[in-house]
């Protein structure tokens, strides 16, 4: 279907301040989508009372208003401006929000203003819990089982729910986690492994809780926490844009973990098992946009289970944009006026359609970064409540690169994976953070690794798959053997080192010689930074935007380029 | 130990030898996809080809017993930016540089895998070598010459089975949701072993059909034994206009009414069977992300697996009762043919996908009830 000739001028909500739990990339999404529309001749309305952001620059859109996000301040604008549509799903939870109570309101309809993109209902489908698990199990995809109990009886029922369930699938009964609903000081719920375990704390519980009501729920602890970035359009056709993979597993929010792009520890049949659900589940919400999918992995079995679906541009999508090349929100603002993925052109390559999934030819790396420095007295204790203001990301060729290059990125004054005053740390506290995440846990793994623990001993306390423990092992062990080394090193060593990420500053500290030294030898050898391109393809086809990464690899493309 | 990759243009690529220290010839091409390395190298499509991963961290999961897509590893070389020393998954039975080892099969790490894929791009596919022992570069490109060009091998022969078999794998996860499309006793389908990967003989087999696997040489007397429900003519390597053996059978079965489904070279040759043609690409289409958009279903678009280097012309299948039911986005190259009276359908990209997006497994469910019905109404 071609463009839309009926609408002439949208109304784009931006995602106003920034908050804590909430990076900046809703005005990267917001901008891009402004940009996007305007190229198919549309007439672009603004709202943000966020001034402090690019979207709201005088050339993004035809008109800006920064004005309070609320219904009272929209309606006016509507009745103002009469756009023919309005886009909300580019702007957050705040636009998404905004977007429902207008329509609900009867302002929408009042205007005649039409709702863009992914249909309210779905929206709704995907944001209530009950709605969504009785869609989920109308498309056999598992949800986590719950339940609300309040007697002993209910929770037996709920039981024999999961025993129904491990003769079917093989899914053991325990954990079970228990919560309670109300309690004074968070206490009397707890994680069950066996009937008695479950037994006591819930009557624990049921006596704690205020309401005394507790919720059941399987608990996931521990297991891989994988997401797929998808898109829709209006003609059914479905894209992923790319999985990522969580380096920590379920019981962390994702915004509050490190993630790698492309997932790294996933065969074939896993990635395209959850490729297939996580396209299932966009298809049976009827998204028309970017939609991401959360899903827990077991470590030992095919069995997953679908976490959460965000039917919108999130977080997350920022995260694939940027990793991929591919313009999420660019696509998703053109999907909602009424093209058809085969119908937009690839902006990277320029040669082919947005209709295709892209290839990595490199690792993408994200590490959280956590404002504990501004708020000294903060628990900085991680889980599942985001407590992360901003993410880093890095791009290399090895996982290694991109990782030592993150963690410089985050300017907590780190320039290597040792991090200050962490060998006076007891035995005791080192532990405690392995077991119990907080902002500092892949220093303490890096620690554990130089105080001699191998890598299942810290898989136990962690839970992170051994194949990123052993790469951060590898590093650990590098800057072990560098720190022994004294004086300059040899071209073979120099050059390890460089590929591995290692930079210039912190081989002259290591090594006790000075950065400058360090610096003439690569010229002297010819071990200098090339970049290459991200591409969307994998090379596969020539390319027009200029998107690089630095490496230490052969090939340099951006002489080329230029 | 130190590897090196030489290109026919003299173009060489430094590395670390992975895998067997022997060299072996081949043609160079490139696959985009992230992950699949085991079913790629086990991919009997892959036979006389040197295989490089655009994706740089290749091992990482180890390999597996149940990912095998054929008896042994097809490729004749292996080339990645880095090999993962540890695997980790819970299937894994092995590590991947053991694998090669164990197989005899080189490998180099260590290679600016873009870059090379940059040259195949721009230069079109050509023959190598890779030296696990490091040969001097004279005697490797001495050896490339010695060796006569990929197109001119005929690698179906040496991958076909050579016998008859039943296919009785039993069905595991994650291909263990058993489809039925008819009541009665299973459909009898025959395979025409070309290279056939293996998910091709699962998919079928969950989908109630009685598998038979033949080899590529097998007589139409042989083909139609055991009076089939269905034919099917497999993947498999090389330049489908050199097996006049095969499409002679192939002619000689396709029109009796019988359903047939072709898949990559099965798709290509059914072009030549029907008086078509096919060319060879310029670096061919390996990946698990082709868009390729369904002429005959209103314009639906799937994302494909892919592995082939020749495509049939669509100008050649004009008037011979074949039309394009499919075409592929990226390039407009023919992707699956029909036939307008005939039970035919074919595809160019890889309904079975293993490694790849399983979009277009669905293929299966329309070849399988086709072979049903057509079955009942022949029984009326």
């Amino acid at each position: 279907m071609p463009k839309r000739t009926d609408l002439k001028k949208v109304m784009v909500i931006g995602s106003g301040p920034i908050v804590i739990g909430q990076a900046a990339e809703f005005d990267y999404a917001g901008t891009q989508a402004c940009r996007s529309l305007r190229e198919e001749g549309l007439s672009v309305v603004l709202v943000n009372s966020n001034p402090a952001t690019i979207m709201t620059d005088m050339n993004m859109a035809d008109k800006v208003y920064v004005e309070p996000l609320t219904v009272e301040f929209l309606t006016r604008i509507i009745a103002k401006e009469r756009p023919d549509g309005l886009l909300p799903t580019l702007g957050g939870q705040t636009g998404l929000n905004l977007a429902t109570k207008l329509a609900k309101k009867g302002v929408l309809d009042e205007y005649h203003v039409e709702l863009l993109g992914t249909p309210l209902e779905s929206i709704e489908k995907a944001e209530d819990r009950e709605y969504f698990k009785a869609l989920m199990q109308e498309i056999g995809e598992p949800v986590p089982e719950s339940a609300i109990v309040e007697r002993m009886d209910e929770v037996e029922e709920f039981l024999d729910e999961l025993v129904r369930v491990e003769a079917k699938t093989g899914q053991p009964v325990y954990p079970i986690i228990v919560r309670p609903a109300y309690t004074l000081g968070g206490t009397g719920g707890g994680i069950a492994y066996n009937w008695d375990e479950l037994h006591d704390i819930c009557v624990r519980g049921f006596r704690m809780s205020m309401t005394s009501q507790l919720l059941l729920e399987r608990c996931l602890l521990g297991w891989k926490e994988i997401e797929y970035e998808v898109m829709r359009d209006g003609a059914d056709n479905c894209i992923t844009i790319c999985n990522m993979e969580n380096f920590d597993p379920m019981g962390i929010h994702t915004g509050d973990s490190i993630v790698i792009a492309p997932s790294q520890t996933l065969t074939d049949k896993e990635y395209q098992m959850l490729r297939t659900a996580s396209l299932k589940i966009i298809r049976a919400l009827g998204i028309e946009g970017g939609c991401n999918v959360q899903l827990a992995l077991d470590a030992h079995s095919f069995r997953y289970y679908i976490i959460e679906v965000n039917p919108r541009v999130s977080r997350s999508s920022a995260l694939a944009s940027k990793a991929t090349g591919y313009p999420i929100a660019r696509v998703a603002a053109k999907i909602a006026v009424g093209l058809h993925l085969d119908e937009i052109q690839n902006a990277v390559t320029r040669r082919t359609l947005a209709c295709f999934e892209p290839a990595l030819d490199y690792c993408v790396l994200k590490i959280p970064r956590w404002p504990f420095d501004k708020f000294n007295f903060a628990n900085r204790r991680i889980g599942t409540q985001m407590k992360a203001t901003g993410e880093v990301m890095a791009i290399d060729r090895t996982f290694e690169g991109a990782l030592m290059k993150a963690v410089r990125s985050l300017e907590i004054g780190q320039l290597g994976l040792a991090m200050k005053g962490i060998g006076e740390w007891s035995e005791m506290k080192l532990e405690e953070v392995l077991r119990h995440a907080t902002d500092e846990r892949l220093a303490a793994i890096c620690e554990a690794f130089r105080r001699g623990m191998d890598v299942p001993e810290v898989q136990q306390l962690t839970n992170v798959d051994p194949w990123f423990l052993k790469k951060v092992k590898d590093l650990v062990d590098m800057e072990m053997e560098f720190r022994a080394h004294f004086g300059l090193p040899d071209e073979a060593m120099l050059r390890r080192a460089k590929e591995w990420g290692f930079n210039d500053h912190y081989l002259a500290e290591l090594w006790g010689v000075k950065e400058m030294e360090i610096r003439d030898l690569r010229k002297q050898w010819g071990i200098q930074p090339v970049y290459k391109m991200v591409d969307t393809c994998a090379a596969e086809f020539e390319s027009e935007t200029p998107y690089f990464y630095s490496t230490y690899d052969r090939e340099n493309e951006l002489a080329a380029a230029l | 130990m130190n590897a090196k990759l030489v290109l026919s243009d003299g173009t060489v690529f430094a590395g670390l030898s992975i895998g067997a220290p022997v060299t072996h010839v081949g043609e160079v091409v490139f696959n985009t996809s992230m992950t699949g390395y085991q079913e790629m190298l086990t991919d009997p499509s892959y036979r006389g080809q040197i295989l490089t991963l655009t994706y740089p961290l290749i091992g990482n999961y180890g390999v597996m017993d149940e990912d095998w897509e054929s008896g042994e590893i097809q490729v004749r070389g292996f080339v990645v930016k880095q090999l993962c020393d540890t695997h980790s998954n819970w299937r894994s039975t092995g590590a991947l540089d053991a694998f090669l080892k164990e197989h005899g099969i080189p490998g180099i790490a260590g290679v600016d895998t873009r870059a090379l894929t940059r040259v195949i791009r721009s230069h079109g596919v050509m023959m190598g070598a890779l030296s696990g022992d490091d040969l001097p570069t004279e005697d490797v490109l001495a050896r490339i010459a010695a060796e006569p060009n990929y197109g001119a091998n005929d690698f179906v022969k040496d991958v076909s089975g050579g016998r008859n078999y039943p296919w009785t794998e039993p069905v595991q996860a994650p291909y263990d949701t058993l489809k039925r499309f008819h009541a009665q006793e299973p459909l009898r389908v025959t395979v025409v072993d070309y290279g056939v990967k293996r998910n091709i003989l699962r998919l079928l087999a969950t989908r109630g059909c009685e598998v038979r696997v033949v080899p590529c040489d097998a007589s139409p007397a042989t083909i139609l034994d055991g009076q089939p429900d269905g034919i099917v003519f497999s993947p498999g390597p090389g330049d489908p206009a050199m097996l006049d053996y095969a499409c002679e059978s192939m002619k000689a079965v396709v029109g009796l009414g019988i359903p047939i489904l072709g898949i990559c070279l099965g798709h290509q040759l059914m072009a030549h069977a029907f008086g078509g043609r096919t060319f060879k690409l310029k670096f061919g289409h390996r990946g698990s992300n082709h868009p390729v958009k369904d002429l005959v279903r209103a314009g639906k678009v799937h994302i494909t697996a892919q592995n082939h280097g020749y495509a049939v012309d669509a100008d050649s299948i004009a008037g011979s009762g074949l039309e394009v039911s499919h075409i592929n986005l990226n390039d407009g190259t023919v992707e699956g043919m029909v036939h307008q009276t005939l039970p035919i359908m074919t595809m160019q990209f890889h309904p079975e996908a293993s490694g790849g997006p399983r979009d277009t497994e669905y293929m299966f469910d329309e070849y399988v009830r086709l072979v049903a019905e057509k079955r009942v109404a022949m029984k009326v």
